[in-house]
């Protein structure tokens, strides 16, 4: 089988406007969780969120485009277009039929849907703008991306809640591997960071009104963020034969479902798919030094995470360094995945471990290092990504250090 | 304890456990009748809309809300303490 590298990145989120911004607040242990700045924030019960500051999408995109482009799709773009310009690659002829994109998004164009709903039934409007249908669906962002890029090979928008990038990455991983494709772009997007997105969440009261503080017994809730990042996967030969830079090397995934509970996350389910990705990846438990946690910052989910994750790696789980980088970015629901693909990839290449901020008390339920509030600085060569979504979907990839 | 209240909050615990409300006893936990934390989170959306109340509710962490539900007759009193709070008559 072939291998699979990445060989660019790219981003937008509340921490940072690109891959560099990003990595110096995550290395700073920055929090970019603050107050919303939304319409009808004053009736919202929870008004904070992990939202991306001072952007201005007509800087960045024309009219015609902006028609088009929900937020989510900009941010993908935006993202992209940071990856494409480090990657340095051009799609024609039959590399563009041997490459594609796979992204993931939770809800798509929530801000679209939002907009003309209140459009229609709060002003009572009985017209809205033709291109509503091809802004809000959730393949606009994959879709945009193939055209911008000349991709025509598999393009296509997975959906598994808080897993999407994850198994959004994992197919892309997956195609390159088995000689479907030669290139892929790949990661994911979510602006849900509107009025209604943020309201149906407060529904199911697992929000917190302060802030996100994963594995810290004072924990009492997630953190919604919004934004984008976007990879490059490519086949390792393909690269080398191009002397690409590689950031990293992209070595097994794993996904599982629970089949159990719609929104209860399972100790087997999730310790199950740690063990696949490790498998898949030939890696050994004590060769991994770093978990990217799903660590939403929920009671639920940081004491089952941290319990599969004691079941997998026995003793070698005192040993290794697991964090949540959400406490910074917050929770992208669908995007997560990518954006915390980000410190993975800092973690191999530059040997730093982003922090879990707000830790303030240990739980004796997650009783592991979570690499509380500073920023460490470790040699490690491999690490795990951990996605445990809603639905009980489970996707969790595996990662080493460049060839 | 106002009847009304009282049979109210019954009736919305009823329907969520799937039982006839005369089934539903003052000092029964929610986990006596089945209910789970989504269905607890359910019927706390009913309350709020048969009272017009706000609960404050955060299911990451039950035991330090100021909304007592360990019990029925628990749920009771502190519905009517949100309701006298909140429309003061």
């Amino acid at each position: 089988m072939r291998r699979v590298v990445i060989t660019a990145h790219g981003t937008i989120n509340a921490l940072g406007a690109d891959v560099p911004s990003t990595l110096e607040a995550m290395r700073e242990g920055r929090c970019g969780i603050g107050p919303l700045d939304l319409r009808d924030v004053d009736r919202l019960s929870v008004k904070i969120g992990g939202q991306v500051r001072n952007y201005d999408p007509e800087a960045l995109f024309n009219r015609q485009q902006i028609t088009l482009y929900d937020r989510f799709t900009q941010f993908t773009l935006i993202a992209a277009r940071e990856a494409m310009a480090q990657a340095g690659l051009s799609f024609s002829g039959e590399l563009a039929t041997r490459s594609g994109v796979v992204l993931g998004t939770a809800g798509g164009g929530v801000n679209t849907w939002d907009e003309n709903y209140r459009s229609v039934y709060e002003e009572g409007k009985n017209r809205v703008h033709p291109f509503v249908v091809p802004k809000l669906m959730n393949n606009a962002a994959a879709s945009h991306v193939s055209m911008e890029y000349n991709l025509k090979g598999p393009a296509f928008t997975v959906a598994t809640a808080c897993a999407s990038s994850n198994h959004a990455m994992g197919l892309a991983f997956q195609m390159i591997r088995s000689g479907a494709c030669d290139v892929m772009l790949t990661g994911g997007s979510e602006a849900m960071l509107s009025f209604g997105g943020v309201k149906a969440w407060e529904g199911l009261r697992v929000m917190s009104k302060d802030a996100c503080r994963p594995f810290s017994a004072n924990r009492n809730g997630m953190v919604q963020g919004e934004g984008a990042a976007v990879f490059v996967f490519e086949d390792y030969d393909h690269a080398r034969r191009r002397g690409a830079e590689i950031l990293a090397e992209v070595s097994g995934f794993a996904m599982a479902s629970d089949a159990a509970d719609i929104v209860m996350p399972s100790k087997q389910g999730a310790a199950r798919t740690i063990s696949g990705a490790l498998k898949d990846a030939g890696m050994a438990r004590d060769e991994v030094g770093y978990i990217n946690a799903h660590g939403t910052g929920t009671a639920a989910n940081d004491k089952v995470e941290c319990a599969a994750v004691a079941d997998v790696f026995g003793t070698h789980a005192d040993k290794l360094m697991i964090s949540s980088t959400k406490s910074m970015h917050g929770h992208l629901i669908g995007g997560t995945g990518a954006v915390e693909m980000l410190a993975c990839i800092m973690a191999l290449k530059d040997g730093v471990i982003a922090p879990t901020i707000g830790y303030e008390e240990p739980d004796p339920e997650c009783a592991l290092d979570v690499v509380p509030n500073e920023a460490r600085e470790a040699q490690v060569t491999a690490v795990l990504s951990n996605a445990f979504a809603f639905g009980g979907l489970n996707a969790v990839l595996a990662l080493r250090k460049a060839p | 304890m106002t009847e009304a209240v009282k049979d109210r909050i019954i009736a919305i615990i009823a329907e969520q456990a799937v039982l006839e409300p005369a089934d539903v006893k003052m000092d029964a936990t929610l986990e006596d009748l089945g209910i789970d934390s989504l269905g607890l989170v359910e019927s706390i959306f009913a309350i709020e809309e048969a009272f017009d109340i706000q609960v404050p509710f955060n299911a990451n962490e039950p035991d330090q809300s100021d909304f007592d539900i360990s019990s029925v007759a628990a749920i009771v009193a502190a519905v009517e303490a949100l309701v006298a709070e909140q429309h003061p008559a």
